[in-house]
C-alpha cells in the first residue's frame, strides 16, 4: 500500500538567498529516484511537505511551475526549528519531499479568462508558479490579459528579482512591481502599498479572476479595492496559510468548518470563505 | 450462519481456540478500571465490565506510533532517508468490544480511509482485525448511544455479536470474518435453537438509556449560526483545556507528527494531540487562529456534532459512550452542550 | 453545615451583582453526574441562583483567575484562598479586582473511595445532608459518613479556613494538628531501586493529557515547558522517561507555591496519585525554608526570593 506519509528522497541542487535580510531562500531540489518526480506531478498552487529527518516537516508552496522539468523549487521563510536548519543546508545534502498536496488554483475556471494576480511579501511563491505556467508558450493562449501587482516592503525584500525584471519587459503580461518605500534613486518601478497600487492600476474585473496571496493586513485592505473594481466573491481567489502536520487531511489540525485546509484547500474563493468560520 | 450458543463453562475454551490462531485483545482489569490488552492467558479476559476507561482506539491508532526510522550517521549513504518501521499486521481479534466503540471506528474510517488517501497503518489494522462485540445488558447512566444513531445491541462495525444470556453467550455471525471465528470455536459451541430472548434483552437495555439531544436538529441548523451562538460563552467557562476528553474519546483522532533522535538514529512518530491544547493551531509566524479558550471549546463540539455531519453527510462523530462525561474534571457534559446546540432556547436539565 | 453555604453564597452573589460591586461571580453549579459540580461564572442575579455549595466543590477556582480582567467575586476554601495569595504575589491578578467569599471548609468527598467501597457498582444519585451521604444505585442504597470518605488532601488539611477574604460566609472551623508527611517519609525511606520501581508503577498509567497541570492554579505559564519546541525539552509520547520528567519537573515548578488543593489528583482521568510528588516538595520547602505557600500575604515563595541566610545543605 502506498504510504502517503513517506517522503520522496531529494538532493538539494542549489540554494539561493532571495532577500537582503537573508530570511528567504529558494531551494532547488532534484528527486533521487526519477520515478518519484513522475509521482510528484503537480499543478500550480499546490504545496509540498519538506521533510528533514530528525527535525520534522514544513508545508511550503511549490514555487516552480509544472512546465519546469527535472527539479522542483521551494522558497522558504526562516521562522522556526525546521526552517532554521534548512537555511543552513547546502547543495548536495539529502532531505525529503511529500506531495503534491492541496487543491491548486482552479485552472479549468481560469481558462479563457483574464487573470489578475496580487501578491505581497513572501507569499508570492505559488504565484510565481502560476505566472511561469501561464506565460509558457504552450499555455499563454489559454488565458486573456495577465495583470500582476507584487509588492514588498523594500526592493531588497522582493523575491525572484531577476525574473520580475524579465517579465516586466514582456508584452504579454502587465507587471506592476511596487515597494512600500525606498531611498534607491535607481528604483524604476512603483512606490506604494499593494492595495493602493491595485487601485491605481485598476485592472478590469470583466471576465477576470483575481488571485490574492499575502500577509493578512495586505489582504484586508486589498479586498475592498477588488470589490470596488467589480470582482464578485466567487471570482476572488486566495490561498490560506494554516498550521499543518500530515498535509493529507487526516491529522485534523488544519480543520476549519467542514474543510481541511491541506486537502480541500488551501485555495478557496472568497465566497467559500464567507461560509466558513473565520478561524485562519 | 445460524446463531450459536457458548456455555459459561466452554467460554474459556473458545477463547483459547481463538488465541491459538489470532492475537486476541480483550478487556483486562487494571486497578480500578479495564483496558483492552493482548491476552497472555485466557484467565486475564474479563467480560464482566461496563466499558474501558480509555477507548480501544489505541488498538488501531496507538497513542505513539513509530512511522519511520532513519539513520543520521555521517558515513551512512542512506542517512536522512526515511524507511517504514516494521509492523505486525498479523490477524487479530478484539473480543468484547462494545457496539458504541465498534460504530466509532466506522466513523473514524471516513477520516483515515478515503478515496484519494489511505492511512496504511489504520487501514491494514482494520482489514486484519475481527471484532467480536459484546452487547450491553446494563448501560451506564452516562450512556446516550441511542440518541447518537447506535445502541447497546447495534451491529455496525462488528463481525460477531455476543449477547450474555445468563448461562452463557449467544453469538451471531455478521460477516465472513465473523463466520470464520465462530467456525474456529465450533468445538466449544452448540446451535442456539430458536427462541433466544435477544429482542427482549435489546429492548430492556435500550429503555435504560436516557435521551440526550437530537443530532439531526443540529445538522439542520446553519453552520455559522451555531458558530456565532452566544451560548458558547457559558459552555467554555469551566473548561481546563486539558485534553482528557479527547484522549478517552473513540472518535477523536487528531495527531501530531514528531521526530525523535538519539545519537545517530531517529524515528518519525505520530502521537495523539488535542484541539484542546492551546498550541494546537499555533503558526510558525506566531499567529494562532484559536488562541482563546472559547474558540477551542467551540471547535471541539462543532467538529463532533456539526462539521462532521455536514462533511460526510452522516450522523455525528459521537457514539454516546459517555467517557468524556465521566473523564471531564469540571463536568462539562456533551449532552448539555448538544442540547444547547440543538435547541438553544431549551433550558431543561439532563 | 455545607448546605447553608449555598444560601449565603447565593445571597452574597445576588447582592454583589445587583450593587454592581463585581461584574461576575465564580462559583459552582450542580453537576450532571454524581459527585461532580461544574465551575460556573454567574453574571446576572438569575444566574446567581444556580450557585451551590456541597462536598463536591473540590476544584480550585483560583485556577480561573490568572490574567482575568474586570472585577470578580470568587468562593474560596482555605486552599483556594492560599492559591489566590500566590496569584497576588505573582501579579496574575490585582487585589482590587477580587471580592473573596471565604468558605471555612469541612473537606470534600472522595468519590473514588466511595466507588471502591461499592465495589464498582454504578452510582446513579447522591444525597448530601450535613455530613451524611445517601448513595443510590440502580438496585441498592447505602449511607456513608462523609468524614470517613474525605479526599486525601482534605483528610490531612491544616488550613481549612480562608487566610484571606472580603466576607467570611460561616463560622471558622477548627484546624487540626496532623502529620502531613507520614506517607512521604515512608517513600523517602525506600532503597533507591525500590523507590524507582514505586514511581514507575505510580505514573505508568499516565496518558499525558495534562489535566493535572491544567487543573492546577499554580500552572499558568503561557507555554509550559513540555510544549517548548526551541529547544524541545520533553518528548511528547508516553515514554516512561519523558513522563517521569513531566511529573518530577512540574512538582519542582510548583514547589513552595502548591497549596495541596488536590485538584491535580481529582482531575486525573486515570487516578494517578500525583500529590505524592508535590507533597514531597512541599515538605522540603517547609523544612528548608520554614515556608507554607500563600499563608502569609506578603511572604514570597522561597524559590522566588533570595535571603543571605538561605540554607545550602548541598554545599560543602
Amino acid at each position: 500500500m502506498d504510504n502517503p506519509y513517506l517522503p520522496y528522497p531529494v538532493r538539494i541542487d542549489s540554494v539561493i538567498t532571495e532577500t537582503e535580510d537573508r530570511n528567504l531562500k529558494t531551494f532547488t531540489l532534484v528527486f533521487i529516484n526519477a520515478e518519484d518526480e513522475r509521482k510528484f506531478e503537480y499543478i500550480a498552487g499546490q504545496f509540498g511537505m519538506l521533510s528533514i529527518a530528525g527535525l520534522g516537516e514544513i508545508p511550503i508552496g511549490i514555487a516552480s511551475s509544472p512546465t519546469e522539468k527535472g527539479f522542483v523549487k521551494f522558497t522558504v521563510n526562516k521562522v522556526g526549528k525546521v526552517t532554521t536548519y534548512l537555511h543552513n543546508m547546502e547543495a548536495g545534502e539529502i532531505m525529503g519531499v511529500r506531495g503534491p498536496m492541496g487543491n491548486s488554483y482552479p485552472w479549468d475556471l481560469l481558462r479563457g479568462s483574464n487573470v489578475v494576480i496580487i501578491g505581497g511579501g513572501f507569499a508570492f511563491t505559488t504565484l510565481r508558479s502560476s505566472i511561469v505556467y501561464m506565460i509558457d508558450p504552450k499555455n499563454r493562449s489559454k488565458f486573456g490579459n495577465i495583470d500582476v501587482v507584487y509588492g514588498a516592503r523594500s526592493p531588497g525584500l522582493l523575491l525572484y528579482k531577476d525574473e520580475l525584471a524579465e517579465w516586466e519587459k514582456r508584452s504579454d503580461i502587465n507587471m506592476h512591481i511596487t515597494v512600500d518605500g525606498t531611498n534607491d534613486p535607481n528604483w524604476k518601478y512603483n512606490v506604494g502599498f499593494v492595495p493602493t497600487v491595485t487601485k491605481q492600476k485598476a485592472p478590469s474585473a470583466e471576465n477576470a479572476y483575481a488571485i490574492i496571496c499575502g500577509p493578512p493586513i495586505m489582504i484586508k485592505f486589498t479586498l475592498p479595492v477588488l470589490t470596488e473594481l467589480g470582482f464578485p466573491p466567487e471570482r476572488i481567489i486566495s490561498s490560506l496559510e494554516m498550521r499543518m502536520k500530515c498535509g493529507i487531511g487526516i491529522c485534523g489540525r488544519c480543520n476549519i468548518g467542514t474543510e481541511y485546509v491541506c486537502k480541500d484547500g488551501p485555495v478557496f474563493t472568497l465566497e467559500q470563505l464567507a461560509g466558513l468560520p473565520a478561524e485562519y | 450462519m445460524p446463531d450459536i450458543r457458548i456455555s459459561k463453562e466452554n467460554f474459556p475454551g473458545a477463547i483459547k481456540q481463538l488465541m491459538d490462531r489470532y492475537r486476541v485483545f480483550a478487556p483486562v482489569k487494571k486497578g480500578r478500571f479495564h483496558e483492552f490488552a493482548l491476552l497472555q492467558n485466557v484467565e486475564q479476559a474479563d467480560l464482566g465490565f461496563s466499558n474501558t476507561l480509555l477507548s480501544p482506539k489505541g488498538l488501531f491508532h496507538p497513542q505513539a506510533e513509530r512511522m519511520f526510522e532513519y539513520s543520521l550517521a555521517r558515513e551512512d549513504p542512506n542517512a536522512g532517508i526515511l524507511k517504514e518501521a516494521q509492523k505486525d499486521f498479523s490477524p487479530r481479534v478484539i473480543l468484547g468490544i462494545r457496539p458504541c466503540d465498534a460504530k466509532a471506528f466506522e466513523l473514524d474510517d471516513a477520516n483515515f480511509n478515503t478515496e484519494s488517501i489511505k492511512d496504511p497503518w489504520w487501514v491494514q489494522r482494520r482489514e486484519t482485525t475481527t471484532m467480536i462485540g459484546l452487547a450491553c445488558e446494563s448501560p451506564c447512566s452516562t450512556c446516550f448511544c441511542t440518541s447518537m444513531g447506535t445502541g447497546p445491541f447495534d451491529t455496525a462495525g462488528l463481525d460477531v455479536l455476543l449477547v450474555n444470556i445468563g448461562e452463557g453467550y449467544a453469538a451471531r455471525a455478521l460477516t465472513e470474518k465473523g463466520t470464520k471465528v465462530l467456525e474456529i470455536t465450533s468445538g466449544c459451541s452448540s446451535p442456539a435453537g430458536d427462541h433466544l430472548p435477544l429482542a427482549e434483552r435489546q429492548q430492556a437495555a435500550e429503555q435504560r438509556i436516557g435521551t440526550a439531544f437530537d443530532p439531526a436538529a443540529i445538522a439542520k441548523k446553519e453552520m455559522l449560526e451555531l458558530y456565532n451562538s452566544p451560548a458558547w460563552e457559558e459552555v467554555q467557562f469551566a473548561c481546563l483545556n486539558c485534553g482528557a476528553c479527547t484522549f478517552v474519546c473513540p472518535t477523536c483522532w487528531c495527531f501530531d507528527i514528531q521526530d525523535e533522535v538519539c545519537a545517530d538514529k531517529g524515528d518519525r512518530l505520530r502521537l495523539w494531540d488535542s484541539c484542546m491544547f492551546p498550541l494546537f493551531t499555533l503558526h510558525g509566524s506566531g499567529h494562532n487562529p484559536r488562541s482563546n479558550k472559547i474558540q477551542r471549546v467551540r471547535q471541539r463540539f462543532m467538529h463532533k456534532l456539526k462539521y462532521y455531519q455536514d462533511k460526510y453527510n452522516s450522523g455525528p462523530a459521537c457514539v454516546g459512550c459517555g467517557r468524556c462525561v465521566q473523564a471531564c474534571p469540571v463536568n462539562i457534559d456533551i449532552r448539555q452542550v448538544g442540547q444547547k446546540m440543538a435547541s438553544p432556547d431549551c433550558s431543561c436539565s439532563i | 453545615m455545607q448546605q447553608s453555604y449555598t444560601e449565603s453564597i447565593r445571597e452574597a452573589a445576588k447582592r454583589l451583582l445587583s450593587e454592581k460591586r463585581v461584574e461576575a461571580v465564580i462559583g459552582f453549579r450542580k453537576g450532571t453526574i454524581p459527585f461532580m459540580n461544574e465551575p460556573f461564572l454567574a453574571r446576572t442575579v438569575e444566574q446567581a441562583d444556580l450557585l451551590i455549595w456541597d462536598g463536591n466543590c473540590a476544584m480550585n477556582l483560583a485556577n480561573y483567575l490568572p490574567k482575568r480582567t474586570g472585577s470578580v467575586a470568587i468562593t474560596a476554601k482555605g486552599c483556594d484562598s492560599r492559591s489566590i495569595v500566590i496569584h497576588l504575589l505573582e501579579n496574575q491578578i490585582k487585589r482590587e479586582q477580587l471580592y473573596i467569599l471565604g468558605i471555612p471548609c469541612r473537606g470534600m468527598t472522595d468519590k473514588r473511595k466511595i466507588a471502591d467501597n461499592l465495589n464498582g457498582r454504578e452510582i446513579i444519585e447522591v444525597e448530601e445532608t450535613g455530613e451524611k451521604l445517601r448513595v443510590l444505585g440502580r438496585d441498592f442504597e447505602q449511607s456513608f459518613e462523609r468524614t470517613e470518605f474525605l479526599e486525601e488532601n482534605c483528610a490531612v488539611c491544616t488550613h481549612k479556613n480562608p487566610v484571606l477574604c472580603d466576607e467570611l460566609l460561616g463560622e471558622p472551623v477548627e484546624e487540626q494538628q496532623i502529620d502531613r508527611y507520614e506517607e512521604i517519609r515512608k517513600i523517602e525511606a525506600l532503597p533507591p531501586e525500590q523507590k524507582r520501581l514505586f514511581f514507575d508503577e505510580l505514573i505508568q498509567p499516565c496518558i499525558r493529557c495534562y489535566a493535572c497541570r491544567n487543573a492546577c492554579p499554580a500552572c499558568y505559564c503561557p507555554t509550559c515547558f513540555v510544549d517548548e519546541s526551541k529547544p524541545q525539552w520533553v518528548g511528547k509520547t508516553t515514554d516512561p522517561t519523558d513522563t517521569r520528567t513531566f511529573h518530577f519537573l512540574r512538582a519542582f515548578h510548583v514547589a513552595g507555591r502548591c497549596t495541596d488543593c488536590g485538584s491535580c489528583e481529582r482531575a486525573c482521568p486515570v487516578g494517578i496519585r500525583v500529590r505524592l510528588f508535590t507533597r514531597k516538595l512541599e515538605k522540603e520547602v517547609k523544612e528548608l525554608y520554614g515556608y507554607e505557600a500563600g499563608v502569609v500575604q506578603d511572604e514570597r515563595p522561597p524559590l522566588d526570593a533570595f535571603r543571605p541566610d538561605d540554607p545550602e545543605p548541598f554545599l560543602g
